[in-house]
């Protein structure tokens, strides 16, 4: 069983970020749209901060910017003040308005606010607003993601005529995941309304003036007509009907609904195909059998490097959920599960992705912080970890590398260009687990060999 | 300019093309995507580098987890300011009141910790719900042998400044405590390093080579016992324009130090700094050390400086930073390597740092207060400029924009203070602005000509 831990009060080094974090980004992939934080100015930029430290990409995220009286007297005057010059400045489409902790706790009732500057500000027009509550003080960035996606779909979406786009609800990947799945969707025959979609956004080409609103996401018009797709594929196992826009979709136009795992290894990546042929009546396109040949062969060439060595796979859970799927088909055994977010399916999702595999069951824990993935890790001897940059300080201290992967890469090159999802992915990340491994290997022998 | 809002028209001065007037300290506009952050920010940069102690953030996890080993403050000894440490408060704490959480916590970092002093900061939250955050700390203190204090850093309640104010009101319990027995009367403390990449090891070094004594570093490298020492110091050397100033004037209330200003950065600031303090100590000998050393470490910098400059002589920079002194400085430093300023600006700056700014710049460089990246990226376009300095919020929108850049604030990981910081500064400019990639970028491949080809169409 192994060393059980204390049920800690205070959190060191934590694994998952704040609500309103996940909300921006989610808007931030939608075609004219600024995310916009009502609370204090320092949310708005820490955030920005964070953010634009792994995408190397502007993010402005517009603030309410509330001071000492507005925290007393309630912040609409700052809230409407704030749209309004973002209305002025950067004409967008849309401004996403995300709460923070300072105004659901002084009890903004941002609803109303919304509909009063509607009603002063926006008789001749102007950019939908679309209203999310995001209350740091209850859930991770991946619940403010989830909400956000599921606030647009309910804000937006209106009744609208049969067709035959499918809608997919990816959740948190990386810019080249998303540029990866909308070439899948289209290899495979099908139109499909990608929610919310920043590669374009969060990673877009150099230029000759600032894009104040950057080019792509998701098209107001495709979101407005989600509700009359033939489909509904959403990824994530551990994602929560209430944060789901794909059961409201379901609940309120009967758009059927098909819940996968986030396609990241080959059996989830498999049944994302299953689904897809299924939804487009044709077969898996040439081009992708050939990708899933050359991963197998792949994986036959470079099994023996891996097999049987320990992994600390941490992050987000369906991102988790997900690598460990992977891991388990590549013979490496995952020893501890971990991630910051408390879905409560966690658990259950990491035992089926190890499930016949002839793997010990990994430590699986939510809630963790890195304090306690590194009181556990010394005991688990892992020979590597797998997640973000903030892994880094606890694999030095043991010596094992970390193989980046998810958000944020703080310390390296192209967190956005990493490639998780499909059979292309996979070979990625099958690449550069193996190649780790045989450099560790080649690093500390003795002769310093030069082939494998 | 057309890319600022009405409102924020007065924040910005063109030198010479108007009498100075200057709209600056005040909140942030609503909606005006300001770069600034909140008064949790400026209290936590202040205090962090302190590294023995333990800090903790009372609130929801995203004030903790955005500010986890944000900055490059080194230390020689423990890294407890490297960790990040939070109440990680949740809907239930909100709602019945997060004391008890923040107690337990408190106790179970210092057990397992054994730190020299515990710094608790407010988060926006804790000031709505009201949690006693002083009696807690009060309560921890006495239980556990050790100073406890609570840091008054609600974000929203007033600016960045504010920040440094609740971080100095908190340092201010610290100092007095220690014995001060055995030190020099040659003593200061240094205020207002942070020592990124190790900056401060470097100004310590210069003036252990005077004959001076550092009792206290506030804060980089800083260490709880040497600030309960800090009123022995016969002189507190400032730094930075208003990080630590506040405890200086503190400490010449309570202990009469006096203080003097200085800047570690650029050749001239920093030789007048050591300059400054020998002669405060009115010693001749130390005047003639510090003369010796300036002129040493000039002759091993300058050949190198030199080769950058005739490279660089003739272009253009543009700075926004957090605190105004530094813009002093970076001025200066950009003329010593042949460059003009044309656009400086900055988060914190007071009515006298922009004067003092207008008065040091050209005639038409723009300066700017707690600006947004739509005018710094239409001043970056209107004065065509070859670098910009700043931090991880601005270097987006240089780069976006085809324009190089030099990281010039806390998350740093290169020493540019001291002497042979102004050779790494040069360094890091000549290093950004002569690489080849811009020659891809549209800003200079396209139709449109550089600056540069339009001077020397200009001169023919």
């Amino acid at each position: 069983m192994g060393k059980i831990l204390p049920n800690y009060v205070s959190t060191t080094n934590a694994c998952k970020l704040c609500k309103p974090l996940g909300a921006s980004l989610a808007f931030r992939g939608v075609e004219g749209a600024v995310p916009f934080l009502h609370g204090s100015q320092g949310c708005a930029t820490y955030m920005r901060r964070y953010i634009i430290s792994h995408f190397n990409e502007p993010i402005d995220i517009a603030s309410s910017s509330l001071g000492e009286k507005n925290a007393v007297y309630g912040g609409g005057a700052n809230l409407k003040l704030g749209l309004k010059n973002v209305t002025e400045k950067y004409h967008p489409a849309l401004i996403g308005i995300a709460t923070t902790c300072l105004t659901e706790t002084i009890g903004d009732d941002v609803k109303r606010l919304l509909f009063e500057y509607r009603r002063e500000f926006m008789q001749d027009g102007g950019p939908l607003l679309v209203q999310v509550s995001t209350p740091s003080y209850s859930g991770t960035h991946m619940e403010g993601f989830h909400a956000a996606v599921r606030a647009l779909v309910e804000q937006l979406t209106v009744e609208s005529e049969a067709n035959s786009t499918v809608n997919i609800l990816p959740g948190f990947l990386s810019a080249a995941d998303l540029r990866s799945l909308k070439e899948i969707v289209v290899d495979c025959g099908l139109t499909a309304t990608v929610l919310p979609d920043f590669s374009e956004t969060l990673d877009g080409p150099a230029l000759r003036d600032y894009p104040l609103i950057p080019k792509g996401g998701t098209k107001i018009s495709d979101i407005r007509a989600m509700s009359g797709a033939k489909a509904t594929v959403e990824f994530g196992h551990t994602l929560p009907d209430q944060l789901s826009a794909g059961s409201h979709l379901e609940k309120t136009y009967n758009v059927d609904l098909h819940r996968l795992g986030m396609p990241v290894g080959i059996r989830e990546t498999d049944r994302f195909f299953e689904m897809l042929s299924g939804l487009s009546g044709n077969p898996m396109p040439e081009k992708y059998a050939m990708a899933r040949g050359r991963l197998v062969d792949s994986l036959v060439d470079g099994h023996k490097y891996i097999f049987g060595k320990r992994a600390i796979v941490y992050g987000e859970e369906d991102l988790v959920i997900g690598l460990t799927s992977f891991l388990a088909e590549i013979g490496v055994q995952p020893v501890l599960c971990a991630s910051g977010g408390t879905s409560g399916g966690f658990v259950k999702a990491i035992e089926k992705a190890v499930e016949g595999f002839g793997l010990e069951i990994p430590r699986i824990h939510e809630g963790m912080d890195f304090f306690e993935i590194g009181e556990l890790a010394a005991e688990l001897k892992p020979d590597f970890f797998l997640g973000h940059s903030k892994g880094y300080t606890l694999a030095r201290g043991l010596g094992i590398p970390l193989i980046r992967v998810g958000f944020p890469i703080h310390d390296r090159m192209g967190g956005q260009r990493l490639l998780h999802i499909g059979y292309h992915g996979a070979q990625q990340l099958f690449d550069l687990i193996a190649n780790t491994m045989i450099a560790v290997k080649q690093d500390t022998s003795e002769v310093g060999y030069s082939y494998m | 300019m057309e890319a600022a809002l009405q409102e924020r028209q007065d924040s910005i001065h063109r030198t010479g093309e108007a009498p100075f007037a200057m709209e600056c300290n005040k909140d942030s506009l609503a909606g005006a995507v300001s770069q600034r952050a909140c008064v949790f920010c400026g209290s936590r940069v202040v205090l962090y580098p302190i590294a023995d102690a333990l800090h903790l953030v009372h609130g929801p996890i995203g004030c903790a987890v955005y500010t986890w080993d944000i900055r490059g403050a080194l230390s020689s000894g423990p890294e407890l300011h490297r960790l990040s440490f939070s109440t990680d408060m949740q809907e239930t704490d909100v709602i019945f009141g997060g004391e008890k959480k923040l107690y337990n916590a408190l106790v179970e970092l210092i057990d397992r910790h054994a730190p020299k002093a515990a710094f608790v900061y407010s988060t926006c939250i804790v000031g709505i719900i009201g949690d006693d955050m002083a009696a807690v700390c009060r309560r921890v203190s006495e239980e556990k042998g050790i100073p406890v204090l609570p840091v008054q850093s609600e974000g929203f309640k007033g600016n960045k400044r504010a920040g440094y104010a609740a971080a100095c009101n908190a340092m201010r319990q610290l100092v007095g405590m220690g014995d001060i027995s055995g030190i020099s009367k040659y003593s200061i403390n240094i205020l207002g390093d942070f020592n990124l990449a190790g900056e401060i090891w470097l100004i310590r070094e210069y003036f252990t080579r005077m004959g001076v004594e550092v009792v206290a570093n506030i804060t980089g490298d800083g260490r709880v016992g040497d600030i309960q020492r800090a009123h022995g110091a016969a002189l507190n050397v400032v730094q930075c324009s208003g990080s630590t100033m506040d405890l200086a004037k503190m400490m010449k209330e309570d202990y009469g130090i006096p203080s003097l200003r200085v800047s570690y950065f650029g050749i001239e600031d920093m030789a007048e700094s050591l300059y400054a303090v020998a002669a405060f100590f009115k010693d001749e000998e130390m005047m003639r050390r510090t003369q010796e050393l300036v002129k040493e470490e000039l002759s091993l910098i300058m050949p190198e400086i030199m080769k950058y400059r005739q490279a660089l002589a003739g272009k253009r920079a543009a700075i926004y930073v957090g605190g105004a002194f530094k813009a002093f400085s970076l001025v200066k430093a950009f003329r010593t390597i042949g460059m003009q300023v044309v656009m400086v600006g900055s988060q914190t700056g007071t009515p006298e740092d922009y004067e003092e700014l207008a008065a040091i710049t050209d005639p038409g460089t723009i300066i700017v207060d707690d600006s947004n990246p739509l005018e710094l990226s239409a001043f970056l376009q209107e004065k065509d400029v070859d670098i910009f300095v700043g931090g991880v919020k601005e270097r987006p929108i240089a780069y976006k924009l085809g324009v190089a850049f030099c990281d010039h604030n806390h998350e740093r990981k290169e020493m540019l203070a001291g002497f042979s910081g102004m050779l790494n500064f040069a360094r890091e400019v000549y290093g950004s602005v002569m690489s080849p990639v811009w020659k891809f970028v549209p800003r200079k491949s396209g139709e449109e000509m550089s600056h540069e080809n339009h001077e020397r169409t200009r001169n023919l």
